[in-house]
């Protein structure tokens, strides 16, 4: 079946944060504080408990603004509407004990808030520091994925209030190929340095969630190589199973030695 | 327009993605700069500067469309011989007044036009009563369509040559010593905007308050017109000068005016002089012999009918001495002045925060305090609302609650989706909205408070039949009403607005059915057309179609959405080209048609030549687009209507850093008001060595206006929750700040304080030998709501630009020093410190 995605084309994003706004509104999420960060506008300052899609702005002296002011030392600014990665193989997913998070048909993974109960295992099992929990309510909480909208026929909030479209939401397929061709495009137009963030040979091997950007997606706060933390279970476990065999072994030998 | 106009950027944002290149001009680098292909930080202030060296720029390279030039605008007609430029006397035009602080306008005309002085004698263009929003319909000062031309654009005094010598000192060179624009780049921007511009190609000028908030604010405006002009860029696909409005129906309240000098549809406000007591001699004032405004007798006639029904009748003037007279200045600051002063009573206040939003907002504060009572209507209580009980004078023991007698009354108001109603955006498109649930408690639409608010005073009219009462006891007010408020039913609103035929109340098809006999009854002829039928209300229209969007909402005038049209042809009425085609001549059909509605006489042929004694729209050639024009032509020069030139010139900012690069001799605008009294005082002119920094206010995305509407909601205060001032990296340096921390910024009204947040984003910038630094500060926050600040207004100076009394708030100075405002008394005593530092 086929599988809904967004994609997030940064060299689109005016910094509006209207994305972050509908969300708010939709999902009716609580504000964040109103701490004044600082930090260029951005006083949301991250993805969290009660903010899941959050604009981030990157304030740097050199160029990086689409087709802006090139040749100069000039201020750039450059802003990325961030969100929940709905990974195929999710961290927060596989470290779920009591399964209150699932897997929607679009693709979606969805925090059951009925069944959650808070233990935040899936906080840091998260490889994007997605999943927050709320101290005050005592459980976790991301984006739905506006699983709710979808159902309904309906495009997710954000992307529906994007009014420069650099929120794109549509059929994961599809979007993977456009991200493609406007990377294309904007290499006509002399941008060489746009690529498209979709990590499918890491461990989550693939996102609901991609991102167009320009540079390194690290100044974005997105890892280049996200892992599952459950990629390392395997290992874990041998590593485990080794450790036992051999504390058993040595055991064992104490015990015969102590015959003698 | 990133910024303040994210929805409407969309639309930059794709012409750039076809391939449209985006010049940003502005002191700070903005989420605009942002998306640009070039950002040019400029001298706040210095636009004239700026756009007036592009101008030259195009005339000395010969990058003007001549065709379109010759053709279109008035150009080639030739200027009376006692005309004098500011280049010729220094920085003032011919035809000043010391005396007076004004201008005879008289030397501006056109030669061979004649003065059209009033019936009882006195000199046109002369009244300083009036605001210009509605000025001089069709040419009050002159009979226009008298002139001389030269299509050659030789002889020294036609326009074209007088335009040349104006701007000649307007050099790349000048623009990089004033505005703090290097040459070069100066250069590269004017060749790239200039190329936007020919028969293929056309360039768009959007500008917001940025521009009008100046002591010279339309003169700016004026000089992006000219540039435009030059290049063909009017009445053409992608093209025009585009005013991002502050707020979302601006552009209707200014159709249908909350402003003290029009009537609805720009007819403008009787005044008390002897030339408006008879509406004979009102309408000799203000219409014109030839051009559209011919027809304003059916206007304002139709408009009397609307308002007095049969009360209103030949014999009586149609009720037109029922209308208040303009006596003065009652703009917002010349009643607020009355007001501190103690002449004013009562007060309603209706979507507005005055207490916050207004320049000299401690004055407005302070003179609230003088009222017998005040009326606030607001969803929440405001800053205007509370002053008496937790202003900064309170805390500061300036107004003490004890002695302050204002009666005042809060009434909540309907948010937009609480009610039926209409905006009208910047393209002058109507759009319906229809209300989403039921209001809250106790909140009511503006419709019902006015409605019923009228229908009380007119009950109590009616009981005292006196004279004083006669106006409202004639005023039709007779909207049926529904629901278990009884809102008065907003389509029956607009029928009144359409217009309708007196006799049976059918709707009019348009402002051309329009009479001057009083048969037809017209709310606002602008308007006229928008709903033809009782079920047919066109500003509820959402299916568009083609490439302009017609079928979505209603653009006034008849639907057009790109005004001027008929310059989008050439002069025999084929496309300047086969990509910028939008309305042409049908030579088989015999009328203009297209991909837009014709703003044009649609039998109108090209080649039209109207008779020696024409009159109205008959008396313009056919390659006239110009049409509300006496003479059918573009205004690069205007010799008519303004009250400080007929073409722009640069001057300072009223408060400034520097002297007039150009004419040493007039610093500032010589007509521009300062309105300098003790509560509004300024520094020094030409540079006050206590006030060494540029201060410019702006707006947020994040917040709207003076905050009322975001302060208060928490999913918006959280995004911006506290006022900051952004200052470059290098005044941080040089004053020792530290990013994030309190600062402490202070004019000749008062002082501050606000976050530092330093940035890249601004630059200095090297004017005339010396690093000018520019401080620039949201003006959104106050002290009430989830997130508080400090009131940036309290800095700004109350002035009047001469033409529409606007204020100026992007120019100013300011000193910058670290730390806290103390609170209470002790700020007033850091203030007055600053004060008597050494100037």
């Amino acid at each position: 079946m086929s599988t809904t995605a967004f994609l997030t084309d940064s060299t689109l994003c005016i910094g509006c944060k209207a994305c972050e706004v509908a969300c708010k509104e939709w999902n009716q999420i609580s504000e964040d504080g109103y701490e004044w960060s600082g930090h260029s506008y951005d006083n949301t300052q991250a993805v969290g408990h009660s903010t899941w899609r959050h604009v981030k702005f990157v304030e740097n002296p050199v160029e990086i603004g689409l087709g802006g002011n090139s040749g100069e030392q000039l201020p750039a600014w450059g802003f990325s509407s961030d969100v929940c990665k709905h990974c195929e193989v999710a961290g927060c997913l596989e470290a779920c004990p009591t399964g209150a998070i699932v897997r929607m048909e679009f693709g979606a993974v969805f925090v059951q808030p009925d069944v959650c109960n808070g233990c935040s295992y899936c906080v840091v099992s998260c490889p994007f520091g997605v999943v927050q929990k709320n101290e005050e309510d005592g459980r976790a909480f991301k984006c739905t994925f506006c699983s709710d909208r979808q159902k309904a026929g309906l495009a997710p909030a954000c992307a529906k209030a994007c009014p420069t479209e650099s929120i794109k939401f549509g059929n994961l397929e599809e979007l993977r190929l456009e991200a493609q061709l406007r990377v294309k495009e904007l290499e006509a137009r002399g941008i060489h340095d746009a690529v498209v963030y979709d990590p499918l040979d890491t461990s989550v091997k693939g996102i609901h969630a991609l991102f167009l950007l320009r540079g390194d997606p690290r100044s974005y706060n997105l890892p280049p190589h996200p892992e599952v933390p459950t990629t390392y279970m395997k290992k874990g476990w041998t590593s485990a199973a080794i450790a036992a065999g051999v504390m058993l072994g040595a055991t064992l030998l104490a015990f015969l030695g102590e015959r003698r | 327009m990133a910024e303040n106009h994210p929805v409407g950027f969309q639309w930059v944002m794709e012409a750039r993605h076809k391939g449209a290149k985006v010049i940003h001009v502005d002191p700070r680098y903005t989420r605009t700069s942002a998306m640009a292909d070039y950002w040019l930080p400029l001298r706040a202030g210095t636009d004239i500067i700026f756009l007036g060296a592009l101008i030259n720029y195009t005339l000395t390279h010969d990058r003007y469309f001549r065709e379109y030039v010759v053709h279109y605008t008035n150009a080639p007609i030739i200027l009376r011989e006692d005309f004098r430029d500011t280049e010729d006397l220094g920085g003032i035009f011919s035809g000043w007044d010391k005396e007076k602080q004004a201008y005879s306008p008289e030397t501006w005309l056109y030669e061979g036009a004649p003065s059209a002085d009033s019936p009882s004698g006195e000199k046109a263009g002369h009244s300083q009563a009036g605001g210009g929003h509605g000025k001089d319909r069709g040419g009050e000062a002159g009979r226009l369509y008298k002139y001389n031309d030269d299509p050659t654009l030789q002889n020294p005094r036609c326009v074209f040559q007088v335009l040349k010598s104006h701007f000649a000192r307007y050099t790349p060179e000048l623009v990089e010593r004033a505005c703090g624009i290097p040459k070069e780049k100066f250069l590269q921007v004017a060749d790239v905007f200039i190329s936007a511009s020919g028969p293929e190609k056309t360039g768009a000028i959007c500008y917001a308050v940025g521009w009008t908030q100046h002591s010279k604010g339309p003169q700016i405006i004026r000089a992006a017109a000219i540039l435009q002009l030059l290049l063909g860029n009017i009445g053409r696909p992608g093209g025009g000068i585009l005013a991002l409005r502050g707020h979302a129906t601006i552009q209707g309240s200014t159709d249908i005016p909350t402003l003290y000098d029009i009537l609805p549809g720009y007819l403008p406000m009787p005044f008390f002089g002897s030339d408006s007591q008879k509406l004979e001699s009102y309408i000799k004032k203000h219409g014109s012999e030839t051009g559209w405004w011919a027809n304003f007798d059916r206007y304002i006639i139709s408009l009397l009918k609307a308002w007095y029904g049969d009360a209103a009748t030949q014999s009586n003037d149609f009720c037109f001495n029922y209308l208040p007279r303009v006596t003065g200045d009652h703009s917002h600051f010349g009643y607020w002045l009355d007001m501190a002063d103690g002449k004013m009573e009562g007060l309603f206040v209706m979507g507005q925060n005055p207490g916050v939003g207004a320049p000299n907002a401690k004055l407005q504060r302070t003179a609230l305090s003088k009222l017998k009572w005040l009326v606030v209507r607001d969803f929440v209580e405001t800053e205007t609302a509370s002053f008496w009980k937790d202003s900064p004078e309170v805390q500061r023991g300036e107004l003490n609650p004890k002695n302050i007698a204002t009666e005042i009354f809060f009434l909540p108001a309907s948010g937009h989706a609480e009610k039926d109603g209409s905006y009208t955006n910047t393209q002058r498109l109507v759009q319906f909205h229809e209300k989403a649930v039921d209001a809250l408690g106790d909140n009511r639409s503006e419709t019902w408070f006015v409605y019923h608010l009228g229908r009380r005073l007119k009950a109590k009219a009616a009981k005292e039949p006196t004279p004083r009462n006669a106006a409202l006891n004639a005023l039709t007010w007779d909207y049926n009403t529904h629901g278990k408020h009884g809102e008065p039913v907003v389509d029956e609103i607009d029928g009144e607005i359409n217009g309708y035929r007196v006799e049976n109340r059918t709707l009019v098809s348009g402002y051309r059915d329009l009479k001057n006999n009083g048969s037809t009854a017209c709310g606002c002829w602008i308007y006229s057309g928008m709903m033809p039928a009782p079920d047919e209300n066109k500003a509820r229209k959402r299916e568009p179609h083609g490439l302009y969007g017609h079928g979505w909402g209603y653009a006034w005038p008849s639907d057009r959405r790109i005004l001027y049209n008929r310059a989008s042809a050439r002069p025999d009425g084929k496309p300047w080209s086969e990509r910028k085609k939008l309305v042409w001549w049908d030579e088989e059909k015999k009328e203009w048609t297209g991909h837009d509605i014709p703003d044009f006489t649609k039998k109108k042929p090209p080649d039209h030549k109207p008779d020696k004694d024409a009159r109205g729209d008959d008396a313009l050639a056919g390659d006239k687009p110009f049409i509300m024009h006496p003479d059918g032509t573009g205004w690069i020069w205007v010799p008519s209507g303004l009250k400080d030139g007929p073409l722009p010139t640069h001057y300072e900012p009223l408060e400034s850093i520097s002297s007039n690069p150009l004419y040493p001799e007039v610093p500032v605008n010589p007509v521009a008001k300062k309105m300098e009294r003790p509560d509004n005082p300024y520094a020094f002119e030409g540079g006050d060595a206590r006030f060494p920094y540029i201060l410019s206010t702006y707006r947020l995305t994040e917040h709207h206006t003076g905050g009322g509407m975001t302060r208060y909601l928490s999913h918006l205060a959280e995004l911006q929750p506290e006022l900051f001032a952004e200052i470059s990296p290098e005044l941080a340096a040089e004053l020792d700040i530290q990013h994030g921390e309190y600062i402490t910024i202070s004019s000749a009204r008062s002082a501050i304080e606000a976050r530092a947040l330093i940035t890249a984003r601004i630059k200095p910038l090297l004017v005339e030998g010396r690093n000018v630094h520019q401080v620039c500060v949201p003006y959104q926050f106050g002290y009430k709501g989830l997130v508080t600040g400090s009131v940036p207004n309290d800095l700004l100076a109350i002035s009047e630009e001469p033409n529409v009394r606007i204020m100026e708030t992007k120019a100013l100075v300011c000193n910058v020093k670290r730390g806290r405002l103390p609170q209470g008394k002790a700020g007033l005593e850091v203030w007055k410190e600053e004060m008597r530092r050494p100037a």
